[in-house]
């Protein structure tokens, strides 16, 4: 997989609203809605664990989900966010993300 | 539907308190003249009581978190308990007169990723501004807060209360705004103060100017769409709710009230004596004020202007009913449409004295299109993995 480690922004809010996380931006105000399985890869962004261990632990293992099709969807997913510089991502892992960037409070 | 609107959707339909509105302190470092606060401490909520309270905000749910004043940051600890709150997810918006932020603090603020500061400014003009304030200099001190801020791509919203000593400088102050990279909202909404003393209303700006000031593009956008007549009322405005507080939303005070909102001074209880959640949930005041519908507003029901009214439940309440009309909005009414509304008219025929101009122009603040911005507030963007 391409983007190996992810952690989340420090300049994001976010909340768990009946099961699905909201995140909005700080940085654009732009307000995102995550479903269950992206709420998943979220809480597990925590820059140390890899990618591909979350996809598989916990997106195929949870959701009944092929490999093939749980990798391209997290990446896709991964690479939405990133551009709007709510999820970092990095090929070694990610260290010192602030303490205010929550998996969900 | 935008998502945002989905967001509030949901958060009516589980109960949740979307938004909370928490003043840290009613002491302030200005003295402003319309202020409907006192400003002496009667014991506020100390710092391990807020973060307490903060915690229960997040597990009920709560996402946006305003937390104003009084002045918030004449407390030692506003930094700790924003950085405690943006630790457990919130996202923050801090209301300040900003004449303490510098460089060090604007810095902070950007670390914190606080999402927005709303900065109140009341005329381009200092002698007017910090006439209004009382603090000679304030003008220049925000201002050069607002610089700061900008200079580390925070985002300002700067918040143009208008009344009697101010009015004309409407264009003036949105213009700053435009010049500084802020946003601009127009407020000409001025409240009795928190203890029901209504002197404060004579400041407001007088209702002979209303209609000039909702006619005025540079302030409310497009006036022809503004100032519109309302469209025919039907059977969803009548089943509709008022407006967000109690509903999804209240206010809590330096002290642990819970209100409906802070324009909504009906004590629903105090988190020192019960948890938050437990008011949220058993109140029988906001029980109460959930019961309310369209429908049920004394001579609202049936008026015109029902839909597009923004009528405060909260200046109701302080006129007296909170099922009954504010007179106040009435009059906004009235001033943006050119179409009296029934509870004017009735009371215009019953031959009383109409409301006094102080009583006419305590209305709510109205929405204004930020000048310069990268993307609206609620722009939604969905994301499916």
């Amino acid at each position: 997989m391409k983007a190996s480690y992810i952690a989340r922004s420090s300049a994001v809010a976010s909340r768990i609203l009946d099961g699905e996380m909201v995140i909005m931006s700080a940085v654009d105000s732009t307000l995102f809605s995550l479903n269950e399985v992206a709420t998943v890869i979220w809480q597990a962004a925590d820059g140390c664990t890899p990618l591909s261990e979350i996809v598989s632990l916990r997106i195929c293992a949870e959701f009944d989900a092929s490999p093939n099709e749980a990798r391209a969807d997290a990446e896709a997913f991964v690479e939405e966010l990133a551009r709007h510089g709510i999820l970092l991502v990095s090929d070694c892992p990610i260290v010192g993300v602030s303490a205010n960037a929550s998996e969900n409070a | 539907m935008s998502l945002m609107q989905e967001l509030n959707h949901k958060a009516l339909r589980l109960g949740v308190p979307l938004s909370v509105h928490l003043d840290l302190t009613y002491r302030c470092n200005e003295r402003c003249e319309h202020c409907y606060l006192d400003h002496e401490d009667f014991g506020e909520m100390t710092t391990a009581e807020l973060k307490s309270l903060l915690k229960q905000l997040a597990s009920a749910g709560v996402f946006f978190l305003t937390m104003s004043g009084g002045e918030p940051l004449v407390r030692q600890d506003c930094f700790e308990l924003i950085e405690y709150a943006r630790a457990l997810g919130f996202n923050v918006k801090l209301k300040t007169n900003a004449i303490l932020i510098g460089e060090r603090e604007a810095k902070r603020l950007r670390a914190l990723g606080v999402e927005q500061i709303q900065i109140s400014v009341y005329s381009h003009r200092p002698d007017v501004h910090d006439g209004i304030t009382k603090v000679q200099g304030s003008l220049l001190r925000t201002l050069n807060a607002v610089r700061l801020l900008r200079a580390h791509d925070l985002k300002v919203t700067i918040a143009n209360v208008l009344m009697k000593n101010n009015f004309q400088d409407g264009d003036g102050v949105r213009t700053l705004a435009q010049e500084l990279g802020a946003h601009y909202s127009l407020d000409p909404t001025i409240t009795p103060m928190i203890d029901g003393d209504r002197s404060v209303l004579r400041y407001g700006i007088p209702a002979s100017e209303l209609p000039g000031l909702f006619h005025n593009p540079n302030l409310v956008g497009d006036v022809e769409s503004f100032c519109a007549p309302p469209p025919p009322v039907d059977d969803d405005v009548r089943e509709g709710l008022p407006c967000s507080a109690g509903h999804t939303a209240c206010y809590i005070s330096p002290y642990g009230d819970l209100y409906p909102c802070v324009q909504f001074p009906l004590l629903c209880g105090n988190v020192r004596r019960q948890s938050f959640l437990e008011i949220w949930q058993s109140s029988a005041q906001l029980e109460e004020v959930r019961s309310i519908r369209g429908k049920d507003l004394s001579g609202c029901s049936s008026c015109t202007h029902l839909g597009t009214c923004t009528r405060c439940p909260g200046l109701a309440f302080m006129e007296g009913n909170m099922r009954g009309p504010s007179i106040a909005d009435c009059e906004k009414s009235f001033a943006r449409t050119g179409i009296p509304s029934k509870n004017l008219q009735a009371k215009r025929a019953s031959s009383m004295e109409p409301a006094s101009a102080q009583d006419l122009i305590q209305i709510q603040g109205i929405a204004i299109a930020p000048v310069v911005g990268t993307a609206a507030h609620a722009e939604a963007s969905s994301v499916r993995a």
